[in-house]
């Protein structure tokens, strides 16, 4: 017996949260502007010293434009991931993963109702800039909220219906997706499809990028308070009802917070699949099945194959970009494939 | 031999056992009075199935076998008991306490339910398992300190499953989970143990081996236990109450000897048998062939 303990915790999230440090300064070193490690590490001690005007142009191009995007990569797969996993444990289906229920198509309905909006509201440049990712997140809040209702059974969310529900939701939201798109201008109609097809290109203003820190912070460590119940939540719900789980209390705690961070990451970055269905299992398969460890790991991961999937996509055929999802999916689909029939052997 | 970790495992299960010793003395453990369900998919419906006013008791360390034919409303009086499901009247008490109004953790601690069947979306290990019976133990992130660990492999050996400790759960047979299943009921370190069918994929020797288990535990550790099974000369040799149910009726509570009359349990089960007494004074039911 070797019960999960705090000293192995850590000790798991030090070694995740080293190669996430790696990845992150790989990650700054490339794309259309090559850097040094050394000159990068020089100037990001000095802006850690408070020495920002010591660093020269080409650096500081680096620190201010690269840096803010692979920040928004780690927020955004991590939070997929942490959303992947609660749903894969909440809805007792290893296929769920952030989207399942319908959200990220809410959340697309939301962004391009705004975008349509947009030229017709007279919006200082503050506005302008949040509108879309604020129609996002609204978009999201309403297809959350309608999925909960629908997902009710006897005044209470039950898992089978919930995916039903969120399922049959997000069928209704992709036909008005499409019957939205065909109603934008031209001009607009890549720019959109990349957003459905996630981009991390458009790094979010400073308020913004705080609503997602904070927001992300605040329903992950709600989510991590469930994790011994989660753990318990996989062997059914009336077993995890006679062990002591609240199971009304957690099913709605966690609904609630794995789709507040799947919209905020949706609102920000737009539909970025695989993250949050593969992540978790591959974190599963070397850490376990204990939530205690498995939803700090899913975060880690997640963080580390976004930052990767994004630099993939901003240099594989620089300077053009990739959408980042486009990445994600193509090295997602043939991993899953092989994930399952090693499972099956 | 009494559970030793028991009472040293917290302060609070030691002020638990306190107040419940004071009671033992003076009422019967589990109480189950007049308790009655209906229920109808939608409540515009008359109910598709009712339970009708259903009473029994039971004292610490006794086996109480729920016995009768399908859709007798067996399963659904153990959730009622183990205060899962509210009853329409009446009401269950452990100890003096309403079951069903107990805070989900307390009720963990003091009633075990061993399901059916116990189907994992993941694997796990034996004793991660097992560890889960410590969950009403703890709050929220608790990590398991070596009292939960010790209690654990108590559990296990108690089943005699310490040999699967490190197995995954999908590559164990069905009697061996079934050992495992139990063991984390008895890692909750419950007053009332509560089985659904536990022998329902189980070949003769293991359904022999795990009530004899059962009334081994029940006299050990003062479980009250009670069991939902079709497995009549298993009651009739393991059980010292019985519940005879029929749709949703409760025709007889006693002993065994009391409940299998012949005539009773044939209108029961429909079927032609006999009842002899064994050599043990227990009654045996033979189902007579070619009926």
């Amino acid at each position: 017996m070797r019960p999960l303990t705090v000293s192995r915790l850590v000790m798991n999230c030090a070694i995740l949260a080293a190669i996430l440090f790696c990845v992150m300064v790989l990650a700054l070193k490339f794309g259309a502007v090559h850097v040094s490690l050394y000159g990068l590490g020089r100037d990001l001690l000095r802006v850690f010293m408070g020495k920002s005007t010591e660093i020269s142009s080409n650096y500081s191009l680096i620190l201010n434009l690269r840096l803010p995007r692979i920040w928004l990569s780690v927020l955004v797969g991590a939070s997929l991931a942490i959303a992947g996993t609660s749903f894969q444990a909440l809805l007792r289906n290893p296929l769920a993963d952030p989207y399942v229920l319908g959200v990220s198509n809410g959340a697309a309905v939301g962004a391009i109702l705004a975008l349509l909006l947009e030229p017709h509201l007279a919006l200082s440049p503050e506005i302008a800039s949040i509108f879309t990712p604020l129609g996002g997140f609204l978009g999201a809040a309403v297809a959350i909220t309608a999925v909960y209702f629908l997902g009710r059974r006897e005044g209470h969310i039950d898992s089978n219906t919930l995916l039903l529900g969120g399922v049959i939701t997000a069928s209704l939201l992709s036909a008005i997706i499409i019957l939205l798109l065909t109603t934008i201008p031209s001009s607009n109609v890549r720019g959109m499809a990349y957003w459905l097809m996630g981009e991390l290109s458009t790094v979010p203003s400073r308020p913004l990028a705080w609503v997602l820190r904070v927001g992300f912070f605040v329903a992950a460590a709600v989510i991590y308070t469930t994790a011994s119940d989660l753990n318990l939540l996989l062997s059914g719900e009336k077993e995890a009802m006679h062990l002591g789980v609240d199971v009304r209390r957690i099913r709605l705690v966690v609904y609630i917070a794995a789709s507040a961070l799947t919209g905020l990451a949706v609102a920000m970055s737009g539909s970025i699949g695989y993250i949050g269905l593969l992540v978790p299992h591959v974190m599963r398969m070397i850490f376990g099945s204990d939530h205690r460890l498995l939803i700090p790991a899913s975060a880690f991961g997640g963080a580390i194959v976004l930052v990767i999937a994004d630099t993939l996509a901003r240099t594989i055929a620089a300077p053009s970009e990739l959408p980042v999802g486009a990445i994600t999916a193509i090295a997602g689909a043939p991993l899953f494939i092989y994930l399952l029939r090693r499972k099956l052997a | 031999m009494t559970f030793a970790i028991r009472t040293g495992s917290s302060g609070a299960s030691l002020s638990r056992s306190t107040m419940d010793a004071s009671r033992a003395a003076s009422e019967p453990r589990l109480s189950v009075e007049q308790v009655s369900y209906a229920y109808a998919p939608n409540p515009q419906q008359a109910p598709i199935f009712t339970l009708e006013a259903t009473s029994f008791q039971a004292k610490s360390g006794e086996v109480v076998a729920i016995l009768g034919p399908n859709a007798s409303g067996k399963s659904t009086l153990l959730q009622i008991v183990s205060g899962a499901m509210q009853p329409l009247s009446g009401r269950v008490l452990l100890n003096g306490f309403v079951t069903h109004d107990l805070e989900p953790r307390i009720r963990g601690q003091r009633i075990a339910v061993v399901q059916q069947e116990s189907q994992l979306l993941f694997p796990s290990k034996a004793w991660e398992f097992v560890m889960q019976g410590r969950h009403p133990y703890g709050k929220s992130l608790r990590f398991e300190t070596g009292d939960d660990v010790a209690i654990a492999k108590n559990a296990l050996a108690q089943v005699g499953a310490e040999y699967l400790s490190d197995r995954w759960m999908d590559q164990i047979s069905g009697g061996e989970k079934q050992r495992v299943i139990l063991a984390r009921a008895l890692a909750q370190q419950p007053l009332l143990l509560l089985l659904d069918e536990p022998t329902l994929h189980l070949d003769i020797g293991a359904q022999v081996d795990l009530l004899e288990t059962l009334r081994k535990l029940a006299a050990e550790n003062r479980y009250t236990v009670v069991v939902v099974t079709h497995e009549l000369n298993l009651v009739g040799e393991y059980a010292d109450q019985v519940v005879l149910l029929q749709k949703g009726r409760c025709l007889r509570v006693g002993p065994p000897s009391s409940v299998f009359q012949r005539d009773l349990l044939e209108q029961v089960f429909q079927t032609q048998l006999s009842v002899e007494a064994g050599s043990n004074g227990r009654p045996r039911v033979n189902i007579l062939p070619g009926t």
